[in-house]
């Protein structure tokens, strides 16, 4: 089911450029720092230097002397301030264990990072000068870093917990009981696997920034907030500072990317908002760079332990994955479901029996939370079972696509009942992946690297792939309860055709970077007959647009855009019944096409909907019962999760004696369905990919036995720059989802995803001649050089 | 101090703080927030402006040492309504996602050409080295500033 069939004129698939560029590329548009706000507190949060320690004293005495400084508050002194702790949303079983976590630390810091005092003073510049005027005794305690260190509960981090566990979640799935045991000793092959999730920064380039601007009377507040959340915030917001949830407001103005770190209910936010009340005044924040890196959540940290058993043929028999999960000092908004949200993805696109052995236990330690970040879970499953699947494919000595093939799922099985009881929506692995092959040139790089990685050869070519699935669109409410989600997955949308025919599209998606409004005004402006640019689409105030859940996990088009579709269904329907009074017709006589009512067979009996719109607005002349106006409300809920697919491959080239990698070709063949605007899809596929290729290749937040963060700016931590990636080619398949009726599937997060283990595998690929199976990400040049030289030695005993 | 500074064509006088960066400057004095600030290493690029028509971190220089200066922003491209040629390059190639590095990134890019007209893709990388993006990936932004450079 296409929408654009038989559409010549069809307005959604078209590469139209974005509304949202003009005022972005001319200084217009306002980030939250940006905002004008006359007679402002600023807020300096003092922060731990220690990753674990106790709070003997804090002296305040020299900062309150600071000229411009208002008021310093310590934890203590703003205890009674939180009706609530900081809200976790996802609690994953039942006996999880979640520490009291507050905006300002109490009696210990549990991070370097810990919030320990908070000052408000006139400026900026008063409020950070006064920062090192505060004088805290600590006293140091033992930090625990290492995740299997956490484990042992040598030194418990949460004493009242009496443990560094914060839960076990187990997902295991036999046909008969005992099969996968007995998968595993029937198995031709075995493959056990360890693999680290390296912590990292998710370092969205706009760092975060809050206003909240109480109004004189009434106790109102309004929070201005480079989010992502708007409508989560408010809600959580409400509830952790006892505030009746109807005189918060929150708007999320221009915000500069997220990837998962603005997913997230702040201390920070917390502060502004209590202290604005206290003082009856606006306060607001901004981060700094460095505060970003120990402040904002990190994404990944895992380590995966994997493990495979295969038939002769090498199909895959069973699946075992153990996983620990480093949550880091606090559970944030959904840290404990970032695990879980891979679980389901340990055997990828491959079509296994029942017998599926995963379980996921999460410590606790001295570092800065972890939560959800670009892909959430999903990157990590799929790199664990495609580096597995390269393994298994060394062991077999066979090519690893002839062993993917051996094991995808195949078109003809779709919709696929996989053993999780999920059901994938649609899917054509093998497609995919020989367009990925077609366009890499595989046989002809094949036949490249037999020449040139010959013995003694410095400079090694190697290929790399993975097939990906992804489990998104958060999604369907009755699973995500089944899952011990707080919220639902549903999503709101109004669609309000006003009387001059222009149209109003209100969303509960809150774009930051991903072109909602172009892409929802193409959606409204398709269904209603209508031009895109007359179809204004508004968002991010809980103001304007009351409902939604917000823009996560490549949530919005398949939930938030469906809805809209909807809501446009809605009101057409609605116009039907007024075009039938008006026409005299009866409404099922009727068709919708181009923005105008006709009567089949009687072209020349026919309304456009700009006449309704307004005949709906007079309401001189409407059908009896019929409410004036054309609006139409929808929450939707959609029946399934969508399940984006692609293969990706590359080709690099890695020079044994620097350790240096470099990417010569990079393919990405992505499958999400119908585009709405393939220029945006593009664009979420490139900069998906660059943040994977980032984790293999550069980036991981480094910490010492400590716990200090030795890469806390961007001096020091590698996000890449334009010299350090290549070009990405780009290319699609078209498997319509059938679970929607705009057959679309998310795209946000799909590039991450693949990204990673198809740089990891083509390493180990141009390796491999030496010897070498293993490689830590990121695969630096001397991580590279390292792991060569520990091959080679090893070879020569 | 006293300062003199040209900014977007109109000349500003005032009375800064010496410890006042040039950023702060244009951001909190003139009100110029186009001109974003993503860090605190002078490593993200974010608060590229042109001083004297070069492209420059306005977070590496204080408002003093630009006296007598003349400084372009973002907001000083646009004529009578109309986008930069560069501006419009990067809508047309999608080569800004969320926006933040785009003032930034905008005017390093203009920088690059002014030295380098015709500059071939791996010069455009490396030109733009100072610049970080979380959203793009850069292709689009590396095929914008190729469209630009062609089109002039």
């Amino acid at each position: 089911m296409t929408i654009t069939e038989n559409k010549p004129n069809s307005i959604i698939g078209t590469r139209l450029l974005r509304r949202e560029d003009p005022p972005l590329l001319t200084g217009e548009a306002k980030f939250t720092n940006d905002l004008n706000i006359p007679g402002a507190l600023h807020l300096s949060v003092l922060r731990s230097p220690y990753a674990h320690a106790n709070i003997k004293s804090i002296d305040v005495s020299a900062a309150l002397k600071i000229a411009g400084v208002v008021a310093v508050y310590t934890g203590k002194d703003l205890q009674s301030a939180w009706a609530a702790p900081m809200p976790c949303a996802w609690p994953v079983t039942t006996d999880m264990k979640n520490p009291p976590h507050y905006p300002l630390a109490i009696d210990k810091v549990n991070y370097v990072g810990d919030g320990v005092a908070a000052i408000l003073a006139i400026n900026e510049t008063a409020s950070r000068d006064a920062l090192d005027a505060i004088d805290v005794q600590y006293e140091p305690l033992k930090a625990v870093v290492d995740l299997e260190d956490a484990l042992s509960d040598k030194n418990i981090i949460h004493k009242d917990l009496g443990t560094n566990k914060s839960y076990t979640w187990p997902l295991l799935v036999e046909e008969t009981p005992g099969c996968v045991e007995e998968a595993f000793k029937k198995a031709k092959y075995k493959i056990k696997e360890r693999y680290v999730q390296q912590r990292l920064i998710p370092m969205a380039m706009e760092p975060r920034a809050i206003a909240a601007v109480p109004q004189p009377f009434g106790g109102d507040i309004t929070l201005y907030s480079s989010t992502q959340i708007p409508h989560i915030l408010k809600v959580m917001s409400a509830l952790t500072l006892g505030i009746p949830e109807q005189q918060v407001r929150v708007v999320a103005p221009s915000v500069g990317g997220g990837f998962g770190s603005k997913l997230d209910v702040y201390a920070e936010e917390l502060l502004c908002m209590a202290l604005a009340r206290k003082h009856n005044t606006p306060v607001r924040w901004v981060e700094e760079r460095t505060e970003n890196t120990q402040a904002t959540i990190q994404g990944r940290g895992q380590i995966q332990h994997v493990e495979l058993a295969a038939d002769e043929n090498g199909k895959i028999t069973a699946v075992r994955v153990r996983i620990i999960g480093d949550m880091g000092a606090y559970l944030q908004l959904v840290t404990p479901g970032v695990p879980i949200l891979g679980a389901f993805l340990y055997a990828g696109v491959y079509d296994i029996p029942k017998a599926y052995d995963f379980s996921c236990t999460s410590v606790f330690t001295n570092l800065t939370p972890t939560d959800a970040y670009r892909g959430a879970g999903r990157p990590e499953a799929t790199y664990a079972i495609e580096m597995a699947v390269e393994a298994l494919a060394r062991e077999m000595k066979i090519d690893s696509f002839e062993l993917r093939k051996r094991n995808y799922i195949k078109k003809e099985q779709f919709p696929y009942m996989a053993f999780s009881g999920l059901t994938y929506d649609s899917g054509d692995h093998l497609l995919a992946a020989e367009k990925a092959a077609k366009m890499t040139d595989l046989a002809g790089v094949r036949a490249q690297q037999k020449k040139q990685n010959v013995p003694g050869a410095t400079k090694l070519l190697g290929v790399g792939m993975s097939s990906y699935f992804e489990m998104c669109g958060l999604a369907p409410s009755r699973v995500l309860a089944s899952l011990n989600y707080s919220a639902g997955g549903w999503e709101a949308a109004t669609v309000r055709v006003l009387p001059t025919n222009k149209v109003q599209v209100i969303t509960g998606t809150s774009p930051h970077g991903q072109g909602h409004e172009t892409s929802w005004a193409m959606i409204a402006a398709e269904k209603l007959g209508v031009a895109p640019e007359d179809v204004d689409v508004l968002h991010s105030d809980t103001a304007i647009s009351a409902l939604g859940l917000d823009t996560y996990g490549s949530r919005s088009l398949p939930v938030g855009g469906v809805a809209i579709a909807l809501a446009c269904d809605k009101v057409i329907e609605k116009a039907k019944l007024i075009a039938a009074h008006q026409l005299e017709c009866a409404a099922e006589d009727l068709q919708f096409v181009n923005g105008t009512f006709s009567v089949k067979g009687s072209p020349d009996r026919a309304l456009p909907l700009a006449a309704i719109a307004f005949g709906a607005f007079t309401a001189h002349n409407l059908p009896d019962g019929c409410e004036p106006n054309l609006e139409a409300q929808v929450s939707y809920d959609p029946p399934n999760f969508s399940w984006p697919f692609g293969t990706h491959m590359c080709v690099v080239e890695v020079d044994t004696e620097t350790g240096a990698v470099k990417i010569l070709k990079y393919i990405a063949v992505d499958d999400c369905g119908n585009q709405i605007n393939p220029l945006i899809v593009e664009g979420q596929v490139h900069g998906g990919v660059v943040q994977g290729i980032a984790q293999a290749l550069f980036e991981e937040a480094v910490y010492d036995s400590d716990g200090n963060l030795k890469s806390s700016n961007l001096a020091e931590y590698l996000v890449p720059a334009a010299c350090d990636v290549p070009s990405i080619t780009t290319a699609h398949t078209i498997t319509p989802s059938p679970t929607n009726q705009l057959g679309v599937k998310g795209i946000g997060e799909a590039g991450t995803i693949g990204a990673a283990p198809t740089v990891m595998t083509a390493i180990i690929d141009a390796l491999s001649s030496l010897g070498v199976t293993t490689m830590a990400m990121p695969a630096s040049p001397q991580t590279v050089w390292k792991t060569i030289n520990e091959a080679t030695r090893g070879g020569k005993k | 101090m006293k300062v003199s500074i040209t900014v977007n064509g109109k000349e500003h006088h005032g009375d800064v703080e010496p410890r006042t960066l040039l950023v702060h400057y244009i951001r909190e004095t003139l009100g110029l927030t186009g001109t974003n600030v993503g860090c605190d290493t002078s490593s993200c690029g974010a608060c590229t402006i042109h001083l004297n028509g070069e492209a420059v971190k306005s977070c590496t220089l204080l408002a003093v040492q630009a006296d007598g200066d003349s400084v372009t922003t973002i907001e000083g491209l646009a004529k009578d309504g109309v986008m930069h040629p560069m501006q419009t390059a990067f809508m047309e190639n999608h080569g800004l996602q969320c926006g933040y590095c785009t003032p930034g990134m905008v005017m390093a890019a203009i920088g690059l050409l002014n030295e380098n007209p015709k500059p071939s893709e791996e010069q455009v990388r490396l030109g733009l080295e100072g610049n970080l993006c979380r959203c793009t990936g850069y292709h689009n932004i590396v095929k914008s500033v190729l469209a630009a450079a062609s089109a002039k």
